[in-house]
């Protein structure tokens, strides 16, 4: 079992910084187009924070000309090239779901003060 | 079982196996034994946990004592020669393999879990929530079908699944990766072999 930690933790991204549901984040992500290698960003807020190990997963949903987009992003993908953390925000729970139900202002997440 | 990335970004569901060192414990041919295999050794075991008899047919080799012992099949033996040992380097990268293991035990088990069943009505009054169902006909033909699935000892059986892919070997642990899962539970033995039917 020793060994397949290590094989896990060999996966793992350890240069991302750490953020919790509620949070806006900024994922740059290395996007392959034939040769070319570009890099488009995705802005939003965590919403879902799920699994452990190389598995892990989160995702990041914002509101694109009004229409609600959601990305579910592995956390230890290489694909990832950083992620930006723009506000920690003040939340209840670690599934912020409710947020799909709400519109313009009832939207908005109190932000957190971290000193 | 864990999970690689490509440099693409892609997942690969792996499990991680510790491939030998296989130590070659005895040797059988056509002469002595009427078939072909090769007896391989892995593992050790507590020297109070060795009975004599085991203790004697290892002697030729030396002062291991190997926890498991298994027989594999060989075509020729007499490439083989006692105390040898079998390395991870047999196989390569992109290779395909099949695993042989004992699957979990589940013990007796209904229609449901063993052969997914849909199971009965869970309301509106029924009480058939996870029986079978009807078993047959009626007069004619008069008994039930042969190999008609029912309840029963579900797992704890040699299962083996074929042309899996290799997909990373770490030579200096002893470990290869393969693509998918494997029959039993976290730190069971399998078998590995070349595989039977080969993959297009």
């Amino acid at each position: 079992m020793e060994r397949l930690d290590q094989l896990q933790r060999e996966m793992m991204r350890l240069d991302l910084p750490g953020f919790a549901a509620g949070d806006t984040v900024k994922v740059h992500v290395k996007i392959k187009e034939g040769e070319k290698e570009r890099i488009q960003a995705f802005q939003g807020v965590v919403i879902s924070k799920r699994g452990g190990g190389v598995h892990a997963t989160f995702t990041v949903r914002k509101v694109s000309y009004g229409i609600g987009v959601e990305r579910i992003f592995p956390l230890h993908s290489p694909v990832i090239d950083k992620i930006e953390i723009i506000a920690h925000g003040r939340v209840r729970r670690s599934k912020i779901y409710y947020l799909r139900k709400l519109r313009g202002k009832a939207a908005r997440i109190k932000e957190r003060r971290i000193n | 079982m864990t999970g690689l990335f490509t440099s693409e970004g892609k997942y690969i569901p792996v499990t991680a196996i510790q491939l030998g060192p296989c130590v070659v414990t005895q040797i059988k041919t056509v002469a002595t034994d009427g078939y072909n295999a090769l007896q391989l050794g892995f593992g050790e075991k507590k020297k109070s946990r060795v009975n004599k008899a085991l203790e004697g047919h290892l002697k030729k080799i030396g002062e291991t004592r190997f926890a498991f012992l298994r027989e594999v099949y060989v075509n020729d033996p007499s490439e083989y020669g006692l105390g040898q040992t079998i390395n991870i380097d047999i196989f390569n990268i992109g290779e395909y393999i099949d695993v042989t293991g004992t699957t979990k035990g589940r013990g007796f088990s209904g229609v449901i879990k063993r052969h997914g069943f849909h199971g009965g009505k869970k309301t509106h009054g029924s009480h058939s929530h996870r029986i079978p169902g009807s078993i047959g006909c009626s007069a004619t033909p008069a008994k039930v079908i042969k190999g008609k699935k029912m309840p029963g000892q579900y797992g704890n059986t040699r299962k083996t699944i074929r042309n899996l892919e290799i997909v990373d070997i770490r030579p200096e642990e002893n470990l290869i990766l393969i693509k998918g899962a494997i029959p039993g539970s976290r730190n069971g033995i399998v078998e590995i072999k070349k595989p039977k039917i080969a993959n297009k």
